[in-house]
């Protein structure tokens, strides 16, 4: 308890606060030290350097890893070399304390789909001490081709365009699709057949089962003006209602965001390849460029850590300074 | 008689047919001797500019990225779609029949901006 405040109040207040309806809504850049924590709620933070965050794993915890947006085959300034920041967050996670169970990647793995570009990827992840990867496609991966290729390679016993679920150590994950058939003027989208897999998917669940979903584009409106939400994804919460934990990470974005609403704590994770303005402050969502010095201290790796006697998620974002 | 006046009949709608086709085929057969004003839409900061344009039937347009994050424009009945166009890449389509027609990037569907073909 101790420790969660000491962490708590290293918020920056020009950019973090509480709204009126009491839901806790923090934006930290990874690498400013600014790290949120619920209290009461379902996550708790910590920073990787933090020599208690891994003390804090019994045996039968879980521990796993989100990485996001590593765009490979991106080359413009704003990041030349997306395959050395990508390497650079494997250092970092081989470097972890306690080895984490798998990764999640929450998409755009490619900058435009090309086979070269998934090697490539793959190649730099074989180097990674977790070998178990689950995706979930980013925009940029399914360009042209309908995500056949995505689907060929990472998605092969997956549903529809690319969703599916699995278990680990009792908590029930999720990997959703939002980024196909968008329309226009719109958001991200799950659409009709998605949203019908997933109410069957988690209906057989107990509502003490911790449930955590991820998928590319937020499922929550982060900032619609610059398509940063999914249109349909109130529908997909609802489904989640009944559970006591629900955890929904996202990526697309490239900067930490967190947000709690409930029973659901939402969270977005960097990019390993170039960050993207704060919502609004930019005429666009084009990547930023940023000092060549400053680069690594935007991007990084989501580590997280589900303590099972607790019920509680630890996620950790981490730059790759 | 009566056969005769079936045959007038018969001519007379053959040459109405052939009126009815050629008037559209002499007027494409027109348009690359006087060359149309092809025109140019870019893709900067997530937005098509101009966000309207109007041209006549016939007149080539080219739309080009020019964001480090590729676009794609695609019309929302689909007449028209590009493939992703990367930093720099260009897509051209000339309109054939006159229309408003409403596109959009599939990317980013935010982006929304329309050609009116007059």
């Amino acid at each position: 308890m101790s420790q969660a405040t000491k962490d708590e109040i290293l918020h920056d207040h020009n950019h973090d606060g509480v709204d009126r309806r009491g839901f806790l809504k923090c934006m930290a850049w990874a690498g400013t030290g600014a790290l949120c924590v619920m209290q009461g709620g379902v996550m708790k933070s910590f920073a990787l350097n933090d020599p208690t965050a891994g003390k804090h794993l019994g045996k039968g915890d879980l521990s796993f890893i989100q990485i996001s947006d590593s765009h490979m085959g991106f080359n413009k300034p704003a990041n030349p070399d997306v395959a050395a920041t990508l390497k650079a967050a494997i250092d970092k996670i081989n470097g972890l304390p306690v080895a984490p169970e798998f990764m999640l990647h929450t998409g755009d793995i490619t900058h435009l789909s090309k086979a070269e570009q998934f090697d490539n990827v793959d190649q730099i992840l074989k180097s990674a001490q977790p070998k178990d990867v689950f995706f979930v496609p980013g925009e940029h991966d399914v360009l042209d081709d309908n995500g056949q290729q995505y689907r060929e390679r990472y998605a092969k016993n997956s549903q529809g365009a690319g969703w599916y679920s699995f278990d680990k150590k009792g908590v029930h994950f999720v990997g959703l699709v939002n980024v196909m058939n968008l329309k226009a003027g719109g958001l991200g989208s799950l659409g009709a057949e998605q949203l019908e897999w997933l109410e069957k998917d988690v209906k057989h669940l107990s509502k003490s089962t911790p449930v955590i979903v991820f998928a590319h584009i937020p499922l929550w409106a982060v900032y619609p003006e610059w398509g940063w939400g999914t249109e349909d994804s109130a529908q997909a919460l609802g489904y989640l209602k009944r559970f006591g934990s629900v955890t929904v990470l996202n990526g697309h974005i490239h900067q930490v965001m967190q947000k709690v609403e409930g029973n659901v704590t939402f969270h977005t994770a960097t990019s390993t390849a170039f960050p993207q303005p704060k919502p609004g402050t930019a005429p666009s969502p084009g990547p930023m460029k940023v000092p060549a010095e400053q680069l690594r201290s935007l991007l990084g790796i989501t580590d997280v850590n589900y303590v099972k006697k607790h019920h509680a998620l630890a996620v950790t974002d981490s730059s790759l300074e | 008689m009566k056969k005769n006046y079936r045959i007038s009949t018969f001519a007379t709608g053959t040459a109405l047919a052939i009126v009815l086709f050629t008037a559209p085929l002499v007027a494409n057969a027109a348009s690359p001797e006087v060359p149309a004003n092809s025109v140019e839409i870019t893709i900067d900061n997530f937005s098509f500019t101009p966000a309207t344009i109007t041209v006549k039937v016939g007149t080539p347009i080219t739309w080009q990225n020019r964001d480090d994050i590729p676009h794609t424009v695609v019309s929302n009945d689909n007449l028209f779609k590009s493939k992703a166009l990367d930093t720099d890449d260009k897509f051209s389509f000339t309109p054939t029949k006159p229309g408003t027609y409403n596109y959009f990037c599939s990317l980013h569907p935010k982006m929304t901006a329309k050609v009116v073909v007059e």
